[in-house]
């Protein structure tokens, strides 16, 4: 093994090995948070830093070759859609009424009411 | 080897969000769990690309992370607007 295939190998053991640490560091928060909106932060751990460092581990690998482009192409795709997918799911949380646990004792201030789920725009346009 | 070890750390991760898509009380922590199993299963697949060298894998990968985001906004507007489908003439029939 020459001196390059050992600090390859190095280096991609070491990107995979953060990358699982905080895969399961994140499904683990997923699990023990108390609520909801506590949660959405630990899920966005493994969507950003997991996904990051193993894909990064998986390109040392690979090298400079067409299998590294499809990485990245992952890799900006999943950067893309998780910070999406998750405010998607933040804000359909918060319309249907889910506050966060503690927002009265946290800010001291009642939440303001919830107004009602406006109608489907796509039927109000056809009207 | 080494993506063996990580194919372990996704299996355990997958099965811990499981447990929250199992527990979660509302709604949207089993959406959560739901989109956080997704992108455990496209670093699945694509570390099993990289164990059997069979690099293909990640084309499967992309398209899997790519109907796992539709799939979490179909889900969420299902649960919005009680409808999916849009109001267009094709399917007046259908039931919204």
């Amino acid at each position: 093994m020459s001196g390059l295939d050992i600090a390859v190998e190095a280096i991609s053991w070491l990107l995979i090995l953060s990358g699982s640490f905080f895969v399961i560091v994140g499904a683990v928060g997923t699990l023990r948070f108390p609520d909801f909106w506590s949660r959405l932060h630990a899920v966005s751990i493994t969507d950003s830093a997991g996904v990051i460092l193993l894909f990064a581990g998986m390109s040392v690998q690979a090298g400079f070759s067409l299998i590294t482009v499809k990485l990245i192409i992952i890799g900006v795709f999943l950067f893309i859609t998780g910070p999406t997918a998750t405010h998607a799911i933040a804000n359909a949380a918060l319309v249907s009424g889910l506050r966060p646990k503690e927002a009265k004792g946290f800010t001291g201030v009642e939440p303001e009411p919830l107004t009602p789920p406006t109608a489907d725009p796509a039927s109000s346009e056809q009207q | 080897m080494m993506f063996a070890v990580a194919i372990i750390a996704v299996f355990i991760a997958m099965v811990l969000v499981l447990v929250r898509l199992y527990g979660g009380p509302t709604l949207y922590d089993r959406v959560i769990a739901v989109n956080s199993f997704g992108t455990h299963t496209v670093l699945l697949i694509g570390l099993i690309g990289f164990l059997t060298e069979r690099p293909e894998f990640l084309d499967i990968a992309l398209l899997y992370a790519l109907i796992n985001f539709v799939g979490t906004i179909a889900i969420l507007k299902f649960f919005r607007y009680r409808a999916i489908g849009d109001k267009s003439p094709l399917n007046e029939g259908a039931k919204q």
